[in-house]
C-alpha cells in the first residue's frame, strides 16, 4: 500500500529544548497509525508540525505524493489533512450544527456577495450543507443535539462532535490527539470502536495519539513510540508490547501500569 | 462554613450599606442629584434626584439579602440594615455639611443638596430621622421582594420599571401625541400639568395596574395562547408576521411627522449610531477584533462626501457632485481604508489590536486637522456647505426628510448583517471570534476572512459618515474623536454582542436617552461607566443577547430563511 503521509527527519526546537528529534515516519493509506509515548515526549508537537501550527527547523513533511511543508494550517487543511485536540476545542459558543457548518468550510464557496443577495447558488449550498450537517450529526450519534451550544454537551458529545467537524472537510486523513483523555472505561472502548468504524466506513487514514496503551494496542496497525522527542521504537502491536526500551520510558515516568493491559 | 455564613450576614449587610451610602453621597458631590432634581418622575412629589437615592438604596438592600443560604427572616433583617446603614451615612454626611464647609472643596456640596437631602424638611433632627425611616421602609419593601413569588416578582420589577420609563420619556410621548390633540385631552390626567413634568400619581398608578393586569392576563393565558398560535396553519403565521411586519414598517414611515423636527432630528443621531453600531458588530460583535478606531472610518466618510459635494476646503478638488454621485465613494474610500487597517494588525490579537486600531483613529483625526492637508479638507475650519441628498427634484435637508435617507441606510445594513451572521462568511467571523487557531485549523483563510469583515464594517461606518456630513452640511475633524469610536463599543457591549436586535436597543439607550433628557448628557460617560460595569457583572450577554439559531427541528422553514437570510 501507497504511503499517504512521509516525515523525513522533521526536528522541531523551543529554545533549548528539542521537543520532536530528527523524526521519520511513514504511514500507509488507510491506516491506523499510533503514536504514544509518556507526556511530553513531543506527540502534540509532532501533530502541531503535520498541520502547520509549527514550521519544524529541519525536514521535510509530504502528503499525498507533494510537499505541506511551509504552508499554513488552512492550506494544509485543504489539501486533506483534519484534526481534534487533546484537550477539546470546539467553537463553543456555536451550535453542534453551526461546528459542523464551520467545519465544511473549506467545501464552500460563498463569500460576500451570494448570500447579501440570495443568490441560487448561495441558496443551494447552504441547504446542502445544513443536510450535510444533519448527516454527520447523526454519524457522530448526537441527532437531536444539533441545537446546543457545543460548550453545554456533555464531555463525551464534545469530542464526537469535535470529530464531526473534522470530518466535515472531508479530510484524506484524520489526527486525533488523545481521544479518549478524560473517559471512563465504557467510553473508552466505545470511542475505539467509532474510531474503527471510522477507518472502515469512511476509508480514511487515522493518525492517532495516545496516552492509554490499551486502546493502542487494540486498534492500531503501526505504533511509533516517542521518548524526549526521538523515535525509540517502532512496529507492529506486537512489536511495542515486548519492546525493552518502551518498557523502561514508561517505567521511567511511573506509568508501568499502562504497558500491561 | 455554616458558622461563618451565620456570623458574618450582618457584617455583609453594614458593609454593603457603607458602600451604598458613600455612593449616594458621591452622586450628591459630583452633582448629580442636584442636577437629576430638576426633573420630576412624579409630578410635584418625587423628582429623578430622589429616584436616584432610593434606586441606590433599593439596589443595595436588594442585593444584600440576596444570599439564598439563609433563612428569609435573616435576609430581610440583613436587606434592612444596608438600607438603615446607607440612611445613616446620609444623615453623617448632612451633619459634617451643617458643621464644616464642604463647599470650598466640593462645589456641589451646594445648600441646594443639602435642602434635596433633608427631604425640604427645616428641623434638621426631624430630617435625619424621616431620612432613616425612609431608608428602613423602602429597604424593607426591597428586601421582601425575595418572599414574593416569581409572579409576583415579575409584577413589582416590571411595573416599577415602566412607570421609570414612562416618567422619563414623557416628553416625548407628549410631543408624539400633540398630532392628535383628542388622545392628548384624554390622557392629560396622567401626565403632571403644563409646565411640570413627569406622570401625576394617578397616572403612575394606572400604568402600573395596566402593566399588573398585563402580566396577571399573560400568566393566566399566555401559554394557552402562544400554543393557539403555534397551531395555527404555517399561511396564516405568515400572514400574522407579514401584518407585524407592516405595521412596525408604517409605524417608521411616518414617525417623523409624529415627531416633529427636534425628536426626527434625535431620532436621526440615533439612527447614524445604529448604523456605525450594525458596522462595528461585525468586526467586534461577529469577528472578535476588537477595534477603537471605528470613528475614522466615519471621519473618512464624512471627509469623502465633504470633499466631492463642495469646492473643497480651500483649493482644488472643485468637484460639486451631488450627495447620490459622492455617496458610493465614500464608502470605497472607507472600505479601502479599512482594508489598509486590516493588512497589518492581521497577526495582531486582542489588546494589541485595540491599542493600533485606536491609534489608526487619531491619526485619520489629526490628518484632517494637520496643516499640511488644510488646502484640501480645511484643518480645524473643516468643509463647509455639504451637499444634501435630493429625490427628484426635493431637497432632503430637513430632519423630518433626511430620516428616511437614514432608515433607507439602517435598512440596508441591517439586511445586509442579517444576511451575512447565517453564511458561510458569517460562520468563519464566528468561528475566529472563538478560537483562531482552529479556526484556521478548520480551512478558514484567516487574511481574506479578517479583512472582509474590517472591510464590511468600514463599509457601515463610511455610509454613517457621508450621510452625517450631509446632515450637518459641515464636517470638522472635532467631531471624530475617540468618544464617538467608543460610545458605538458601548452601545454594542449593552445591547450584546453579535445580536442585531441588540444594536438597535443599545443605539436607543445610549444614543437616544442622553439626547431626550439633558441632565444625563452630562453625567453621559459616568453613566456608560457605570451602566458597562453593572452589565459586565450582571449581564456579560448583553440587554438582547445574540439568539442561539435553531436549525435542527426547523429544518423545512429555516432551510430557505438560512440560505436566504
Ligand atoms: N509552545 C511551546 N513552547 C515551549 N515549549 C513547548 C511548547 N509546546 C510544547 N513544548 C514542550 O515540548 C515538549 C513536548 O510537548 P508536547 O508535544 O505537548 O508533548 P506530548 O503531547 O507528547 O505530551 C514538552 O516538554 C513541552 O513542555
Ligand atoms: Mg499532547
Amino acid at each position: 500500500m501507497a504511503n499517504i503521509l512521509t516525515t523525513e527527519t522533521v526536528t522541531k526546537r523551543f529554545g533549548g529544548l528539542t521537543a520532536v528529534n530528527t523524526l521519520s515516519i511513514e504511514i500507509p493509506e488507510k491506516s491506523i497509525y499510533s503514536v504514544i509515548g509518556p507526556n511530553g515526549a513531543g506527540k502534540t508537537t509532532f501533530f502541531n508540525c503535520i498541520t502547520g501550527f509549527y514550521k519544524p527547523e529541519e525536514g521535510e513533511i509530504v502528503f499525498n505524493g507533494r510537499s505541506i511543508l511551509g504552508l499554513s494550517s488552512d492550506q494544509i487543511n485543504h489539501r486533506g489533512i483534519s484534526r481534534t485536540y487533546q484537550n477539546i476545542r470546539l467553537f463553543s459558543n456555536l451550535t453542534a450544527i453551526e461546528n459542523l457548518l464551520v467545519g465544511q468550510h473549506p467545501l464552500m464557496k460563498a463569500t460576500l456577495f451570494g448570500p447579501i443577495f440570495g443568490t441560487a447558488a448561495t441558496k443551494r449550498e447552504e441547504k446542502a450543507a445544513l443536510e450535510e450537517s444533519l448527516r454527520l450529526l447523526n454519524f457522530i450519534g448526537l441527532a437531536k443535539k444539533g441545537d446546543l451550544l457545543a460548550r453545554n454537551l456533555p464531555y463525551g458529545d464534545q469530542r464526537r462532535l469535535e470529530i464531526g467537524r473534522a470530518l466535515a472537510s472531508k479530510p484524506k486523513m484524520l489526527l486525533l490527539d488523545e481521544p479518549t483523555a478524560g473517559m471512563n472505561p465504557n467510553e473508552t472502548e466505545e470511542m475505539t470502536k467509532f474510531i474503527r468504524h471510522l477507518r472502515d466506513e469512511l476509508g480514511i487514514t487515522i493518525l492517532l495519539i495516545e496516552h492509554d496503551m490499551r486502546v493502542v494496542m487494540g486498534i492500531s496497525e503501526k505504533i511509533t513510540v516517542l521518548d524526549y522527542g526521538e523515535k525509540i521504537a517502532e512496529g507492529t502491536p506486537k512489536d511495542i508490547q515486548g519492546n525493552q526500551r518502551v518498557i523502561e520510558a514508561y517505567l521511567g515516568r511511573g506509568t508501568a501500569g499502562q504497558v500491561n493491559h | 462554613m455554616e458558622q461563618e455564613n451565620t456570623t458574618s450576614w450582618w457584617r455583609k449587610a453594614i458593609q454593603s450599606g457603607v458602600i451604598g451610602g458613600i455612593i449616594a453621597i458621591l452622586a450628591g458631590l459630583i452633582g448629580m442629584i442636584e442636577s437629576f432634581h430638576a426633573r420630576d418622575i412624579i409630578a410635584g412629589r418625587i423628582s429623578m434626584g430622589e429616584t436616584l437615592l432610593l434606586l441606590i438604596v433599593i439596589g443595595f438592600a436588594y442585593s444584600s439579602s440576596r444570599n439564598e443560604q439563609l433563612p428569609i427572616s435573616t435576609r430581610v433583617t440583613s436587606g434592612v440594615i444596608t438600607g438603615v446603614v446607607t440612611s445613616l451615612m446620609i444623615v453623617l454626611f448632612l451633619m459634617l455639611g451643617a458643621a464644616v464647609n464642604l463647599r470650598s472643596i466640593f462645589v456641589n456640596a451646594s445648600p441646594a443638596l443639602y435642602k434635596i437631602l433633608t427631604l425640604e424638611i427645616a428641623n434638621t433632627s426631624l430630617a435625619y430621622i424621616a431620612i432613616i425611616v425612609i431608608g428602613a421602609v423602602v429597604s424593607l419593601a426591597a428586601s421582601l421582594v425575595h418572599a414574593a413569588t416569581p409572579f409576583w416578582k415579575r409584577i413589582i420589577s416590571s411595573g416599577f420599571a415602566i412607570v421609570l420609563l414612562l416618567a422619563l420619556l414623557q416628553d416625548l410621548i407628549r410631543i408624539s401625541l400633540t398630532p392628535f390633540p383628542f388622545i392628548t385631552s384624554v390622557l392629560s390626567w396622567m401626565f403632571g400639568r403644563r409646565g411640570q413634568e413627569g406622570l401625576s400619581i394617578l397616572g403612575a398608578i394606572v400604568v402600573f395596574l395596566i402593566v399588573a393586569g398585563a402580566i396577571y392576563n399573560d400568566a393566566k393565558n399566555g401559554a394557552a395562547r402562544r400554543a393557539r398560535r403555534e397551531a395555527l396553519p404555517e399561511a396564516a403565521k405568515r400572514t400574522r408576521r407579514w401584518v407585524n411586519w407592516g405595521l412596525l414598517g408604517l409605524f417608521l414611515l411616518i414617525w417623523p411627522q409624529i415627531a416633529g423636527p427636534v425628536l426626527s432630528d434625535v431620532t436621526n443621531s440615533v439612527g447614524l449610531y445604529i448604523l456605525m453600531g450594525l458596522g462595528l458588530n461585525i468586526v467586534v460583535g461577529y469577528a472578535g477584533l476588537l477595534d477603537l478606531g471605528y470613528v475614522a472610518f466615519y471621519a473618512l466618510g464624512a471627509f469623502t462626501m465633504g470633499v466631492l459635494t463642495t469646492t473643497g476646503g480651500e483649493i482644488f478638488f472643485d468637484v460639486r457632485w451631488t450627495f447620490w454621485e459622492a455617496l458610493p465613494f465614500a464608502v470605497i474610500v472607507a472600505v479601502l481604508a479599512g482594508i489598509m487597517l486590516g493588512i497589518p494588525v492581521l497577526k495582531i490579537r486582542g489588546d494589541y489590536l485595540a491599542i493600533i486600531t485606536l491609534g489608526f483613529g487619531e491619526i485619520i483625526r489629526i490628518m484632517f486637522l494637520s496643516d499640511f492637508l488644510k488646502p484640501y479638507f480645511g484643518g480645524s475650519f473643516g468643509i463647509v456647505s455639504i451637499a444634501s441628498p435630493t429625490i427628484g427634484g426635493i431637497v432632503l435637508d430637513s430632519p423630518q426628510t433626511l430620516y428616511y435617507v437614514i432608515l433607507a441606510a439602517c435598512f440596508v445594513a441591517l439586511f445586509v448583517a442579517h444576511r451575512l451572521r447565517d453564511s458561510r462568511i458569517g460562520r468563519a467571523w464566528k468561528a475566529i471570534r472563538e478560537d483562531e487557531d482552529v479556526a484556521q485549523a478548520m480551512g478558514i483563510n484567516l487574511t481574506a476572512t479578517k479583512l472582509l469583515a474590517f472591510a464590511t464594517g468600514a463599509a457601515f461606518g463610511g455610509l454613517s459618515g457621508a450621510i452625517f456630513a450631509a446632515k450637518l452640511s459641515t464636517v470638522y475633524p472635532h467631531s471624530f474623536t475617540l468618544i464617538t469610536s467608543i460610545n458605538v463599543l458601548a452601545l454594542i457591549i449593552v445591547g450584546g454582542m453579535g445580536s442585531l436586535p441588540g444594536v438597535i436597543v443599545g443605539g436607543l439607550l445610549l444614543a437616544g436617552l442622553p439626547e431626550l433628557l439633558r441632565e444625563f448628557s452630562e453625567y453621559r460617560l459616568l453613566i456608560f461607566g457605570i451602566l458597562l460595569i453593572v452589565m459586565m457583572l450582571n449581564k456579560p450577554e448583553g440587554f438582547v443577547p445574540e439568539a442561539v439559531h435553531k436549525r435542527e427541528f426547523h429544518e423545512d422553514e429555516n432551510l430557505s430563511h438560512a440560505a436566504g437570510g
